[in-house]
């Protein structure tokens, strides 16, 4: 088992170092740094001072890839590509355009965007198996109909007026709840309510299809066929047997976001103004701070590829079939 | 005449569905799937409304230079039929079929008194006498008027066509009845002209902030939406044909790369991936003021820049479903057999494997459309979407966020955003389905 873990974790390398190649050409090769000096200061009456001074402070001004001014190492090492990409690998993110540091504000980011997003995440999880699997047991019935047409509407109305209507629905007329802010402990409870629940109804049209295509391709299953013909009621077939069958496409469709929930959800952070990474990357978008935004774009992936790999480990734990290989 | 990247590039997309459409208008692989398709209703009418969406995007997408009209002179044959729209704008705010402004300010009466109160609109409901009174029955009037315009144009048309059958046939026969699309036909020429009718006396959506009329904006709006849900997979086919085809069939090396490229890239959250692109253009754009002339074409190529990042940013998904297919099909009886015969590798792509996976590149590209719109909402929301000066709903939406906020409640440009968006990916989801339904192989089993 660590031996294929290990081995999976060397396949990560090359993954990781053709998105730090893609970021780093993304942010350096196709503007270079004094468009983006220039940029930052404003677009007229720049002078040159103002450009190297702005690149000297934020460390951009060293060749890209070879400084050919230094002595041996410091070729490579006094470089953009090895000071501000190489060392995204040991999760040096550096100091963000406005000054500040990013790997400190991350740290201390992450567990409000957690607090929303893991609670969604289960929730609906759970709130999307149980209406699949009503719709399930009331197949071919009106309320499988109907259940599909709401999945449907659903599904059609933009995540964005979800937010907007649920907050002015229960934040400004009905007042249960704080429009937004984010709170510690208890307190930050009544600030949770709302983007939880928003997210949970947001995705129960696509969760719910999806996860009833699911179950309806395991119903015709031999297997179900025995249960039932064992004298086992509906509902105990479907919870016992097709729902323990189905779990391991559910079970690893879930594992591959959970590193991810640390990234949180950009658009629902920023509507409830929660201090988590979702809304920090957007605020650096808008600032244009691309320091932020480069680390977010590699912690993103870097997450992502473990997020693979668990899925990996859960298969081999939970389907015997599977082979480590 | 002038001519815009994504204009071009709609129109060709076009010339090539319709060229695609003539030569396979006989094979015979694609009658049942069709039939299905127009046997199931919710499909049909889905894409009645669809296609009057798409008149809509195209109008909008043929643009001339009028000197004289807007600042950089260029408008769209859309502008030219809507012109009371847009060219009568108001101070401010003003509510749905009203005939004030929604904010009150001092009134210049006729014996030159100065009053506080909300100022009559110059064009909404600007034929009224007294608005408190008159209006109500106004309105109805107006859209009787408006629905028995369409009605009778509907009638004649359906008399003339029966009229030139019945001369075709040698006999008068004038036994019309329309079918269900038909009706649907009817019920949506009709319900428009109605909202036509209405709209040259009143703003039938209000108007916002500047005095814009939301109902020109949201109208405007569809050709973006359009021009996203439909480039993009323009862009990202070739892409993810080519190289899933590829991957798929060479295996080896060739595999490897294409697999690792794609996962590079599909590792990489997509939202902060298109973020991070859009900055680039952006500076780009910044930095090089001279490639950009007009206002119009600075938009369109931001809008054509979104397209070509969402397309690179979204091939992965569809490349790897291919490269599976392929993995299958090649071990096929008819793929090995063409092998042994001799057929070169490049006629067995062609000839065997890219039919069959016709039916899953098809199904991908209407599933994605929808999505496509629903994302363009949420970029723009955070700023790399669209330019803003684009008209588009997520723009709209935008705008409304504080717009909600204000006392009193200024809500008809987000509904007025909500409705059309949601009429057109509802639309667009109920096709896909009933497409999917017909050419999904797995699906077919029980009937």
């Amino acid at each position: 088992m660590i031996q294929y873990i290990i081995r999976r974790l060397m396949y990560s390398i090359p993954l990781l170092l053709g998105v730090n190649i893609l970021t780093f050409f993304l942010f350096f090769v196709v503007n270079t740094p004094d468009d983006m000096a220039r940029m930052q200061l404003g677009q007229k009456h720049v002078t040159e001072q103002a450009v190297s001074k702005w690149k000297i402070d934020h460390g951009y001004d060293l060749p890209l890839f070879i400084n050919s001014g230094k002595d041996s190492f410091k070729t490579i090492t006094e470089t953009i590509f090895y000071q501000k990409s190489i060392k995204l690998f040991v999760f040096q993110f550096g100091i963000s355009d406005s000054g500040r540091n990013i790997g400190a504000d991350i740290k201390q980011r992450m567990w409000p965007s957690l607090a929303v997003a893991l609670p969604a995440l289960l929730i609906g999880l759970s709130v999307n198996i149980l209406a699949a699997l009503l719709m399930v047991l009331f197949r071919q019935s009106y309320l499988e109909f109907w259940g599909l047409v709401a999945c449907v509407v659903i599904m059609s109305i933009s995540a964005l007026f979800y937010i907007i209507g649920g907050q002015f629905l229960f934040s400004k007329l009905l007042k249960l709840v704080p429009i937004s802010g984010f709170g510690s402990g208890v307190d930050a409870l009544k600030f949770l309510i709302l983007p939880v629940v928003i997210s949970v109804v947001s995705g129960l049209g696509s969760g719910g299809r999806w996860y009833r295509a699911l179950f309806i391709e395991e119903v015709e299953k031999d297997y179900v066929v025995t249960a039932r013909a064992k004298g086992l009621s509906e509902t105990q077939v479907l919870f016992r047997h097709v729902l323990g069958n189905a779990m391991i496409p559910i079970l690893t469709g879930v594992v591959v976001v959970l590193p991810l929930l640390f990234m949180g959800s950009l658009i629902m952070e920023s509507f409830f103004s929660i201090p988590g990474l979702g809304s920090y990357t957007i605020d650096a978008i808008n600032r244009q701070d691309f320091a932020i935004v480069r680390s977010m774009v590699f912690l993103g992936s870097v997450l992502y590829i473990l997020g693979l790999l668990l899925t990996d480990i859960c298969y081999t734990l939970v389907d015997p079939r599977v082979k480590l290989l | 005449m002038i001519i815009l990247w994504t204009d071009a590039l709609i129109y060709l997309l076009l010339t090539t569905a319709m060229v695609s459409g003539f030569f396979l208008r006989n094979y015979e692989g694609l009658k049942r799937p069709l039939n299905k398709i127009a046997a199931n209703k919710s499909a049909m009418v889905s894409m009645i409304i669809l296609l009057f969406f798409v008149a809509i995007g195209l109008l909008d997408s043929l643009h001339f230079k009028a000197e004289g009209q807007r600042a950089s002179g260029i408008i769209s044959v859309l502008d030219y039929c809507t012109q009371p729209l847009w060219q009568q704008t108001e101070k401010t705010y003003s509510a749905p079929f009203s005939a004030y402004l929604y904010s009150k300010a001092y009134i210049t009466q006729a014996n030159g008194f100065q009053s506080w109160g909300f100022p009559r609109l110059k064009f909404g409901g600007s034929h009224l006498l007294n608005p408190e009174i008159e209006k109500t029955a106004d309105v109805l009037i107006k859209l009787i008027v408006g629905l028995s315009k369409g009605f009778v144009f509907c009638i004649s048309w359906v008399g003339l066509r029966a009229l030139c059958l019945a001369k075709k046939a040698g006999q008068i026969r004038l036994q019309v009845r329309p079918g269900f699309m038909g009706i649907t036909i009817i019920i949506v020429v009709v319900g428009l002209s109605g909202i036509i009718e209405l709209s040259t006396y009143y703003h039938i959506l209000g108007t916002d902030k500047v005095g814009e009329d939301v109902f020109y904006q949201t109208i405007k709006s569809i050709r973006t939406g359009l021009v996203i849900g439909s480039l993009t997979t323009f862009i990202m086919l070739p892409l993810a044909v080519v190289f899933g085809i590829l991957a798929g069939f060479y295996r080896g090396w060739v595999d490897d790369l294409i697999q690792y490229s794609y996962t590079t890239l599909n590792s990489i959250p997509s939202v902060l991936l298109i973020a991070a692109s859009i900055l680039m253009v952006q500076i780009y754009m910044v930095n090089h003021p001279e490639l950009f002339t007009n206002l119009e074409s600075r938009a369109d190529l931001r809008l054509l820049f979104l397209c070509l990042i969402l397309g690179v940013t979204s091939w992965t998904g569809l490349c790897r479903m291919l490269r599976a297919e392929t993995l299958k099909l090649r071990e096929m009886g008819y793929v090995q057999a063409a092998k042994v015969l001799g057929v070169r590798p490049i006629g067995i792509l062609f000839q065997h494997i890219l039919p069959n996976v016709m039916h899953i590149i098809l199904i991908s590209v209407v599933l994605d459309f929808s999505a496509l719109v629903l994302a363009e909402a949420v970029l723009s929301y955070i700023n790399v979407g669209v330019d803003p000066s684009t008209y588009s709903w997520g723009n709209m939406i935008n705008g409304a966020r504080l717009e909600m906020a204000r006392e009193p409640v200024v809500w008809w440009p987000l509904i007025a955003a909500f409705v059309f968006m949601f009429i057109l990916v509802l639309t667009a989801n109920l096709f896909a389905d009933a497409v999917r339904d017909a050419f999904d192989p797995r699906r077919n089993q029980h009937d």
